[in-house]
């Protein structure tokens, strides 16, 4: 009964795996259509310099991108994932430049703060009871004034840990094989994407976000400790934040205060671009990634071509709308 | 046709409807007529067709082929707009309403009176429309209420109020009663009947037989998608329409066997909660099933609730298997080893966008784990097809979306969810609402095997036949309060109605 169960199984939802697969086959064949098009008819597109430049532009979205993709499918919204990046740049900046010590502590810094400050908005939202978007609003400006008062608003600069460029802009993949430049932020934002795909799809974190994503009071009559699941996935969160805050300040060789702001709206575009459900139950890492990717072609071939910078956010906003129509008419179909 | 007099027109006339769906025949050339001042009962179980019939009636649906006639004359009903304009109207069982408006704008959305040049919506005009409704519904809704505070046999009232509004002269009931008690039922019928006199034709759907006993002058049985026959209600015996509708004959209403044994279970004691729940105790033993009786709002519910721990409770203790445990979440009641199955099982049993497997998995994921990093969807896969196999799950895999399956194996994948986190102590809340007759039947013989295999089950159901088939034990619950407890072996419906409604005299 039971092979024949599963065998069948696959074969019965092969309906609707070919929806969700047919969704982030259009996300990618948008993609390859801009790439096209813009190697097409923008001078100096694809080239080698170019390219880098996309993925260098895509890294720190695509990693905001992955940290938001986790609370849109538990249901929830996060807010604060610009400035909480920031915040936790500027966290490794006080303990790799202020405090002199090691770079993995500062790694560690970064992280585990992004993961705590993640973790009081989840719990702020589990425990009180305030919806994710209020909550998320306030950590947003908490999050940029702490990053504000602890860098004393000024640009923290990480000369005296000449390794830091590790963490984005250099190429250690090139030293491998000789001509693939793809930075390390790059390499990063895949790794971060690979295993966030895994602990989705894979382990109880996932099954739980998707559980509470889909129907969350279901889940606490389960006897499921739903507010600690909330906790530990706004806790997840913070903590990739904080991984796109290492990336971003590897970048720049700086933790830049003033920066974040503005970022977070880039993130939920991307996720909102790679098919992910804003209503939470339903949603995938690659989408998002492919998402970050579309935003950062089209900037960056719009820009190659001469338009406007003001145009560019006009079309952005176009994108947004037309991926969701999408999405709302292949889930028509099926 | 009811009474052969042949000067009474036809009203609506459907004949040789068809409609497919991609990989399903819905409708194969099925007929319906309705006369004015007729109430024709619609029956069949889940999936004969009676919906689709219907909405291709209420223009939501398109026929593939067939014609409709309303007063004679052929109609296309190209969409709900257009029904209405003919004056055909319908309840769903699902409430359409919006919860932050009152009654009456409710009523009125839409088509609000208007004063001021027509700038400004006339609240008073509507409030005493809508007044003059309930009025005649006989019922105590205030019109400027908020709908989302009501009850649910009070919101449905209230599309029932918006209905009637229409100044409908087809009016299609979808199991109105479903939500109502006696007394509301009673109301109910009442404006049926008056609705009959003034001409209106009424298409009631239901799965009740002994409302289509009491108001139905005709009964149509669909099975299957097709048409089987139509009957005259009154005089067609009960066991012929169930007959019709199943294709197989029922065994007869049969009533609790045997008891529970001596080993008590679970003890509630003093159980309070506001003004819902008042001084309530019981017991339940193993192998038992106990019965929970009562008139909507009685007060079943909370029980059930605040035993399962998912609402705050005032005072009480609860006692399970002789030890006496703090019962303060849903995890805590799970690990007591007690289940709730709620009656609404797409917002509180499942998570219908998942998968069967990962329904019945999901309260023993841990269990699963047994300290590995990455779920075994293999070992899933196999536990969750057990179940399926064990409880006769109607799917096509372990792996297909719950909200794809019927009521019935809905909820036995919940059943399912709670064997396998070893639960033995099951609270059933309306556990055969929204399911069609066969396989209710399926559903009893399910409890009193897992009663007999020593579960201690609690039923609650507003259904008396349900209760008296099931229970060894029936309390019966009134304003909060268990007002008396009966052996279910010899409890009469008399005798449990006059436990429901006997209302405290004294009390405050």
């Amino acid at each position: 009964m039971s092979d024949t169960t599963i065998g069948k199984s696959v074969a019965a939802n092969s309906g609707l795996l070919s929806a969700a697969t047919l969704q982030k086959a259009v996300a990618f064949a948008v993609l390859v259509a801009l790439l096209a098009f813009f190697s097409l008819f923008a001078t100096n597109f694809a080239t080698g310099a170019n390219m880098v430049g996309i993925m260098q532009a895509t890294a720190v979205n695509g990693v905001l991108g992955v940290a938001v993709t986790f609370v849109i499918i538990s249901g929830g919204i996060d807010l604060s994932v610009g400035t909480m990046m920031t915040l936790t740049a500027v966290m490794a900046g006080l303990v790799l430049t202020n405090l002199g010590l090691p770079l993995p502590v500062g790694i560690l810094a970064a992280i585990a703060s992004g993961a705590f400050m993640g973790a009081i908005s989840g719990a702020v939202i589990a425990k009180l009871k305030i919806p994710p978007f209020i909550a998320t609003l306030g950590m947003m400006q908490i999050a940029r004034g702490l990053a504000l008062v602890f860098s004393g608003a000024k640009p923290i600069y990480f000369n005296d840990t000449p390794n830091y460029g590790l963490l984005s802009p250099e190429s250690s993949i090139s030293l491998l094989i000789p001509g693939l430049e793809i930075p390390n932020g790059v390499m990063i934002m895949f790794g971060i994407a690979i295993i966030a795909s895994i602990v989705l799809n894979r382990t109880i974190i996932g099954r739980m976000i998707f559980a509470l994503g889909s129907n969350e009071e279901a889940a606490r009559l389960s006897g499921i400790n739903v507010d600690n699941w909330k906790i530990l996935t706004y806790a997840i969160c913070g903590g990739i934040c904080g991984i796109a805050g290492l990336i971003v300040s590897s970048r720049l060789n700086s933790a830049q205060p003033a920066l974040g702001l503005g970022y977070e709206l880039d993130a939920i575009a991307a996720v909102v671009i790679g098919g992910t459900s804003l209503a939470g139950g339903r949603g995938t890492v690659m989408g998002t990634i492919i998402g970050a990717f579309i935003m950062s072609v089209l900037t960056n071939g719009l820009r190659v071509m001469g338009v406007l910078e003001e145009w560019k956010i006009v079309v952005t906003g176009v994108i947004i709308i037309v991926a969701v129509f999408i999405d709302i008419v292949l889930r028509k179909r099926t | 046709m009811p009474d052969g007099s042949v000067a009474k027109p036809v009203l609506v006339d459907m004949r040789g409807i068809e409609k497919s769906f991609p990989g399903v025949r819905a409708l194969n050339s099925v007929s319906f007529d309705l006369f004015p001042g007729e109430v024709h009962a619609l029956m069949g179980e889940n999936g004969a067709g009676k919906s689709t019939l219907m909405k291709i009636l209420t223009g939501v649906y398109q026929p593939d082929a067939g014609e409709i006639r309303v007063d004679g004359t052929a109609v296309a009903i190209r969409d709900p707009h257009a029904a209405q304009a003919l004056g055909i109207s319908i309840i769903h069982q699902e409430l359409f309403l919006m919860n932050h408006l009152t009654a009456a704008q409710n009523i009125f959305i839409g088509r609000e009176p208007r004063r001021g040049l027509g700038i400004f919506v006339d609240e008073d005009q509507m409030r005493r429309d809508a007044a003059a409704i309930f009025r005649r519904m006989k019922v105590d809704i205030q019109p400027s209420a908020e709908v989302g505070q009501m009850t649910v046999a009070r919101q449905q009232l209230v599309e029932i109020a918006k209905a009637l509004s229409y100044n409908a002269r087809v009016l299609i009931m979808d199991e109105p009663t479903s939500a109502l008690n006696e007394t509301e039922v009673e109301h109910l019928f009442a404006v049926i009947a008056d609705l009959k006199a003034n001409g209106v034709g009424i298409v009631y759907i239901t799965h009740k037989m002994d409302e289509v006993k009491r108001i139905a002058d005709r009964v149509t049985v669909m099975r299957d998608g097709q048409y089987i026959d139509t009957l005259p209600a009154a005089t067609t015996p009960m066991s012929t329409i169930i007959q019709l509708m199943v294709g197989r004959e029922l065994a007869d209403q049969h009533r609790a066997t045997g008891q529970g044994t001596k080993d008590e279970m679970l003890r509630v004691t003093g159980l309070n909660r506001g003004s819902a729940i008042r001084n309530v105790s019981f017991s339940l033993r193993k192998g038992e099933i106990l019965g929970f009786a009562g008139l909507m709002g009685a007060g079943r519910t909370e029980v059930a609730r605040a035993v399962f721990g998912a609402d705050p409770i005032d005072s009480g203790t609860f006692h399970v298997r002789g030890q006496e445990r703090r019962i303060a979440s849903p995890a805590d009641a799970v690990t007591q080893g007690i289940a709730y199955l709620s009656e609404d099982r797409k917002h509180f049993g499942l998570v219908t966008g998942m998968s069967v497997r990962d329904n019945i998995t999901m309260a023993s994921w841990f269990r699963y784990l047994k300290g590995r990093v990455f779920m075994k969807d293999g070992d899933l896969d196999r536990t969750a097809a057990e179940y399926v196999e064990k409880l006769r799950v109607k799917t096509p895999s372990v792996r297909q979306e719950t909200r794809l399956l019927s009521g019935g194996n809905q909820q036995k994948v919940v059943i399912g969810k709670w064997l396998l986190r070893d639960c033995d102590i099951l609270i059933f809340d309306e556990p055969t609402r929204g399911i069609d007759i066969g396989a209710k039947a399926e559903i009893y013989r399910l409890l009193e095997e897992l009663a007999a295999q020593g579960k201690a089950i609690i039923v609650i159901s507003s259904e008396l036949p349900e209760v008296l088939r099931l229970s060894h034990r029936i309390a019966v619950m009134c304003e909060g309060r268990i007002t008396g407890e009966l052996d279910g072996r010899s409890a009469t419906q008399e005798e449990i109605m006059t436990l429901a409604t006997q209302r405290r005299s004294a009390a405050a």
